[in-house]
C-alpha cells in the first residue's frame, strides 16, 4: 500500500528543512458532487512533525488548507540519518503517518 | 511559445529525497502539548471574529516575512510562506494563516516548539481575490502581516 | 543520466513566451511538490494487482515494446497493434489488456473511466499516470511506420481544422495561433512543434482546480464539451486521430509527465 505522506528532509548549515506532501481530499463539506449530492466534510484537523521523539511543530488545520496538502517546516539541528516523522488526524478519525531519514 | 515552466512536468526520478517509510502501526498522533484547537477561530465567518478567536487584534510587524503570489493560477491551491526573523521578533510560539474572504477565514494555526525555526510553507484555498493574513503570537502579543492575492479565472469556464 | 540531460536540454532549448510569466511567482512558490506522485504509486500498484474473472495482473500487457515493458512505452503512442488490427492510444490499449488478459467487461470499464467531481481518481487515470512517469525523459516518438498510423495522423489533422457545432469551433480556433490566451490561460499552438511538445509532454497532469490527475483523453473530451461538440468517446477513432496529430507534431520533444496544471 502506498504511503499517505511523502516526506523529504535535508540539512544544511545547522538547519533541517522538512517538506511533506499528504494524500487527503481536504473536503470542505460545501461542495456538491456531479449528482448534486453534498460531499461530506473530510479534512485533516491536526498535524505534527517530529524530529526523533521530539515534536517540532503541531498544527490545527481547517478545511481551507488545500487538497493533498503540502507542509514545509524548518528546525535547528538534525543530522543525516535522524528520523523525521509527520502524523495527521482528520475529522472522521482517519490517521496518516510517514517518516524519512534526514539527508 | 509556451514557457516550459507553465507546463513543467514533475520528475519523480530526478527529484531527490522523497522517501516514505511507513510505520507498521499507524498511531493516532499524541497531543504533544496541552493546547486546545481554537475552535471559535475556525468557525468564525468574518475576519474580525476569527482574529478575536486567536486572542485579540494583531499589530503589523516588519519581522514577519509573508510570501504569497500576487496572482494565483487557481484559488484551490495558493502556496504561501511565513518566516520570522527571530532576532527581530523572538519567542514566537504560534503562527496562523487567515484568508479574509473565505467562508471561514481561519485556515491553519501552527504551534512552534523552541529550537524550531519560525518557517511555515503550506498551500491554502482562496475563494476570491482578497487579503491573506499571517498572524504570529510572541510573548502573549499578536503581530501580523497581510498581502493581497488575486485569484483568477482561467480557461473556457463552463 | 542521459534522460535527465535530454530533459534539461529540451527545457533550455525552448524560448520563453515573451510578455508571459504572469504565473511565474506562483509556480516558483509551488515548487516541485506535485501531488501526482501519489497517483503514480497508485497506478503502479494497480498494474501489479490481479483483477477480473481471470485474476491476473496487467504485467503481461504489451504496450508496443513487448509484453510487460512499461519503461518508455507511453512516449511511443498512439500506435498500431497487430493483435487488435487498429491504432490505439494508451487508454484504449489498457482497456484492451484489461479485457483480454484479465477477462474484464469492456462496457463496464467504459461506464466511468474518468473521475467526476468529488472523486479521488479512477483506475485508468492512475495507470496512465504511472505509465507516463515510466516514460519520463523519453523522447516523444509516436509510431508512424504503419499505413494505418499515417492515416490516423491525416485524419487527426483534418479534424483539427474541421469547424462544427453551434459555435462553429474547430480545435484550430483556439490552438492554431501562438501567444494567445483565454482569460489568463495561455493557449498552446498545437501546429507548432515547440508548443505541441510542451503540451503533449505534460499530460497526464495533476489539475490543481480538481485535485485529480487528468489524462490527455480526458482533456480532449473536455475540449469537445467546451466547444459544444458531441461527446468524445474514449478510444474512438476521433480521439485517437487527434492524439496522433498532436503526438506527431510533438515528436522529438521530451515527456515530462505527470505535469502540474491549473
Amino acid at each position: 500500500m502506498s504511503s499517505r505522506i511523502k516526506i523529504r528532509a535535508q540539512h544544511a548549515d545547522g538547519i533541517t528543512e522538512v517538506k511533506a506532501l499528504m494524500r487527503h481530499p481536504m473536503e470542505t463539506g460545501m461542495r456538491k458532487d456531479q449528482a448534486g449530492e453534498s460531499i461530506p466534510a473530510h479534512f485533516i484537523t491536526e498535524v505534527a512533525v517530529f524530529h526523533g521523539e521530539r515534536p517540532v511543530m503541531q498544527g490545527y488545520w481547517g478545511a481551507a488548507v488545500s487538497a493533498n496538502p503540502f507542509l514545509g517546516v524548518r528546525f535547528k539541528g538534525g543530522e543525516a540519518g535522524d528520523i523525521v516523522k509527520v502524523t495527521w488526524l482528520d475529522n472522521q478519525g482517519g490517521t496518516g503517518e510517514g517518516e524519512t531519514a534526514i539527508r | 511559445m509556451i514557457k516550459q515552466t507553465q507546463l513543467a512536468g514533475f520528475s519523480r526520478r530526478r527529484f531527490l529525497g522523497w522517501t516514505a517509510l511507513v510505520s507498521a502501526a499507524v498511531a493516532v498522533p499524541a497531543r504533544v502539548w496541552a493546547w486546545a484547537r481554537p475552535e471559535a477561530a475556525f468557525v468564525a465567518t468574518g475576519i474580525d471574529e476569527a482574529l478575536a478567536g486567536l486572542g485579540g487584534t494583531p499589530t503589523v510587524h516588519e519581522a514577519i516575512q509573508f510570501t504569497t503570489p500576487d496572482i494565483a493560477e487557481n484559488g484551490a491551491v495558493v502556496p504561501i510562506r511565513i518566516e520570522v526573523d527571530s532576532a527581530a521578533l523572538p519567542n514566537v510560539s504560534k503562527v496562523s494563516v487567515l484568508v479574509e474572504m473565505n467562508p471561514n477565514p481561519m485556515a491553519a494555526v501552527f504551534d512552534i516548539a523552541p529550537d524550531t525555526e519560525v518557517y511555515i510553507e503550506t498551500r491554502v484555498k482562496v475563494a476570491q481575490t482578497c487579503n491573506l493574513y499571517a498572524v504570529v503570537e510572541a510573548d502573549g502579543q499578536l503581530y501580523m502581516q497581510s498581502r493581497e492575492t488575486k485569484v483568477t479565472l482561467g480557461g473556457c469556464g463552463g | 543520466m542521459t534522460r535527465t540531460w535530454v530533459w534539461i536540454v529540451a527545457v533550455l532549448a525552448m524560448p520563453a513566451l515573451s510578455g508571459d510569466g504572469i504565473f511565474d511567482e506562483y509556480r516558483d512558490l509551488m515548487g516541485d511538490d506535485n501531488p501526482a506522485i501519489f497517483v503514480i504509486d497508485e497506478g503502479e500498484a494497480l498494474w501489479f494487482e490481479p483483477q477480473g474473472p481471470l485474476a491476473v495482473s496487467l504485467e503481461d500487457c504489451d504496450l508496443g515494446l513487448g509484453a510487460g515493458v512499461t519503461e518508455g512505452a507511453y512516449a511511443r503512442f498512439p500506435r498500431y497493434f497487430e493483435d487488435a488490427k487498429t491504432v490505439m492510444d494508451v487508454e484504449s490499449r489498457l482497456l484492451h489488456c484489461m479485457e483480454t488478459l484479465q477477462g474484464r467487461d469492456r462496457n463496464a470499464l467504459l461506464i466511468k473511466p474518468y473521475s467526476l467531481r468529488g472523486d479521488l481518481g479512477t483506475e485508468l487515470e492512475a495507470l496512465v499516470t504511472w505509465l507516463a512517469a515510466e516514460s519520463e525523459g523519453a523522447v516523444i516518438a509516436p509510431e508512424q511506420t504503419h499505413a494505418s498510423e499515417r492515416a490516423m495522423y491525416a485524419l487527426g489533422e483534418e479534424i483539427f481544422f474541421y469547424r462544427a457545432g453551434p459555435h462553429d469551433f474547430s480545435c484550430a480556433t483556439c490552438h492554431e495561433q501562438s501567444n494567445m490566451r483565454i482569460r489568463l490561460q495561455a493557449l498552446p499552438n498545437l501546429t507548432d512543434h515547440g508548443d505541441a511538445a510542451a503540451t503533449f509532454g505534460s499530460w497526464p497532469a495533476y489539475r490543481i482546480s480538481e485535485g485529480l490527475v487528468r489524462t490527455m483523453g480526458w482533456r480532449l473530451q473536455d475540449c469537445f464539451r467546451q466547444q459544444r461538440w458531441p461527446g468524445l468517446k474514449l478510444g474512438s477513432e476521433v480521439s485517437i486521430a487527434l492524439q496522433t496529430y498532436m503526438a506527431v507534431n510533438a515528436a522529438g520533444g521530451v515527456m515530462a509527465a505527470p505535469g502540474l496544471k491549473r
